[in-house]
């Protein structure tokens, strides 16, 4: 059997909430080692797309699959992170108690046990490794502070490195810019080229500055379903695109 | 050894203090015990001893809380139940070994079943005569319930407030329950008349200074233990859970295992310190059971010191002492000044006595997980 050509396929998946239709028979499927960006105006769906992807929400029908196998409906969050799906939110939320090497420690893949974490060793192994992971997220000067006292800019910095740090093969990334200066925007542009060079990547992102920069295909969400789908400036050609998001 | 590897670089200046405290005490209160004559100005009372031997007790239940609440989050109403249970478990040790020796002389069973009438020991009281067996069922009895309760609840996700208000009514459904003389527990008078454990009687001054040695040393081993889960990487992903519990789900921790596995150890905790409680105070009742007794110790560790461990044994150590004071004199006014020690405390230290005293000396603020 060879492997499937692509990392995530979404068919048909509804999803309603009290007679919202959320998602609306949404199909989408994205390839091993690419980078897709999803874009849409605000109740488009993106976030419910994510959350089904990651186990928060059940969908009412439609199929969720992950590299050709792994059926997502029936798995719970923490299996569908452990299988090597990893997400980053809209509003950046990090372990603000914790330091900043201790919120990349914790996102390290394996050890996901009470007892594995009770006597692992990592507090004094794994320096080196979440060192890397910090160095790549431009974060290294900052290991020991608390994860709270970090700029909001720096929390989704932080939130990227967590999400190398679980070496999933697919990474979530949910508004990675918003809030963000334009020098930040930029950087973070680079980094998720960066990233994206070794995994495969789906970014939900507002800023189509920022898409530009990314330079990859993209899919307009429109009510739940997708509206277009090809490169930035096909879908921006697209009249029925222009009407309900770019023109307004 | 091993242990020692593991603490190395993991205690602070604070816990080698604590400890060596309660090494001293754990000598130094029996020695003025039984050495100096009493009447001379050094003895100190078997009275006080035990009255000591109680608040380390308090201390061990309180330490139990802040290792669930401060570092994880669950904020139990219900840790009295726990500790009742410890209680019982070792009640019943203690009541087999009247043997034979109580008002009514019966062979094997405790007064209060040839009062009832029972004609033989029920199931649930055979192995308790031995004290390897009952030890067992002071952890297990409590770890148990608190297994079956956390198990439903985390699956299910119930958490916050409305896990708390879970905890309150278990407690509550328990002190009914062992109200009733057909549970087998003594009914409304509970378990009492001891006379001896490991053939001692329990007013010997000997035996007032070994329980309160023990109570010592029981604290140290259990604060031993906490230091050593709450600075492992188990401590950082507790204080993830009590953070940001969805976030950790999709680190892939599944949060309810690690909630389940620190409170099942919380209320085991529990349970030794009311074994430990019973034979110095001579008595274990349903009114261990009471609701209000469970918040009571929540406000210990508030008053201490929340999610710094030392916190709760400071709290229920200081709470105690006032309240023997003030049950001794004006009793009357004990529940307004608790309540006014609570809102105090919640408005103008808010990270507990102990929070404020570290902060007033190392100066700086510092991460509290």
């Amino acid at each position: 059997m060879t492997e499937p050509a692509s990392i995530l396929n979404l068919d048909g998946v509804n999803v309603s909430f009290d007679g919202f239709r959320a998602l609306n028979d949404l199909s989408l499927q994205v390839d091993r080692g690419e980078m897709r960006a999803i874009i849409g105006p605000n109740g488009a769906g993106k976030t419910t797309m994510m959350d089904v992807i990651t186990g928060k929400t059940r969908p009412d029908s439609g199929t969720v699959y992950f590299d050709g196998r792994h059926d997502l409906r029936r798995l719970d969050e923490a299996a569908i992170a452990s299988l090597g799906i990893g997400r980053k939110f809209q509003k950046p939320t990090v372990f603000e108690n914790l330091t900043v090497a201790d919120n990349v420690l914790l996102a390290l893949a394996g050890e996901r046990g009470v007892f594995a974490n009770l006597f692992s060793r990592r507090l004094t192994t794994a320096g080196d490794d979440v060192d890397r992971h910090l160095t790549v997220a431009r974060l290294l000067d900052h290991r020991e502070r608390p994860a709270g006292d970090l700029s909001h800019g720096q929390k989704q910095w932080l939130e990227i490195a967590m999400l190398l740090a679980q070496d999933p093969k697919l990474l979530l990334v949910d508004e990675p810019v918003a809030g963000m200066t334009d020098a930040e925007t930029e950087q973070t542009a680079d980094l998720l080229r960066e990233i994206a060079a070794v995994h495969s990547v789906v970014v939900v992102e507002h800023d189509m500055e920022f898409v530009r920069r990314l330079g990859v295909k993209v899919t307009v969400l429109h009510e739940g379903s997708v509206l277009a789908e090809g490169s930035l400036n096909h879908v921006s050609r697209d009249e029925r695109v222009i009407d309900v998001y770019l023109g307004r | 050894m091993i242990t020692a590897r593991l603490l190395s670089g993991r205690m602070t200046v604070w816990d080698v203090a604590f400890l060596l405290l309660l090494l001293a005490l754990a000598m130094l209160v029996p020695l003025l015990n039984l050495v100096p004559e009493a009447g001379s100005g050094f003895h100190l009372s078997a009275y006080m001893v035990s009255v000591l031997g109680k608040y380390l007790c308090y201390a061990l239940l309180a330490l139990a809380i802040d290792l669930v609440w401060g570092y994880c989050g669950i904020l139990s109403l219900g840790h009295g139940a726990f500790f009742a249970l410890g209680g019982y478990a070792m009640g019943m040790h203690l009541m087999r070994n009247i043997d034979g020796r109580g008002v009514y002389g019966h062979p094997v069973l405790p007064d209060f079943m040839v009062f009832l009438n029972w004609e033989e020991l029920p199931w649930y009281w055979s192995g308790f005569d031995m004290f390897g067996y009952a030890l067992l069922m002071v952890v297990l009895a409590p770890g148990a319930l608190a297994f079956l309760l956390g198990w439903f609840a985390f699956r299910s996700r119930v958490t916050g407030v409305y896990l708390s208000i879970v905890t309150q009514a278990m407690t509550f459904a328990l002190m009914l329950a062992f109200f009733q003389n057909d549970l087998g527990f003594g009914g409304s008078d509970g378990l009492t008349d001891f006379r001896d454990l490991f053939g001692v009687s329990l007013s010997s001054d000997g035996m007032r200074s070994a329980l309160f040695a023990a109570s010592a040393i029981v604290l140290a081993l259990a604060y031993l233990c906490c230091r050593l889960i709450v600075s492992s990487k188990l401590g950082r992903v507790l204080v993830g859970v009590r953070d940001a519990e969805a976030r950790l789900r999709f680190l892939g921790y599944r949060a309810e295992r690690f909630k389940l596995a620190i409170w099942t150890f919380s209320a085991m905790l529990a349970g030794l310190a009311g074994a430990l409680y019973v034979p110095q105070v001579g008595i274990i009742n349903p009114g261990e059971f009471a609701p209000a007794k469970s918040i009571e110790a929540v406000i210990w560790v508030a008053v201490g010191g929340r999610g710094y461990l030392v916190g709760g044994p400071i709290g229920a150590v200081v709470v105690n002492a006032f309240k023997t004071f003030f049950t001794g004199n004006f009793a009357e006014y004990w529940l307004f000044f608790l309540g006014g020690l609570f809102l105090f405390v919640t408005l103008f230290l808010p990270q507990g006595i102990f929070g404020w005293l570290r902060q007033r000396l190392v100066g700086s603020r510092e991460e509290r997980s």
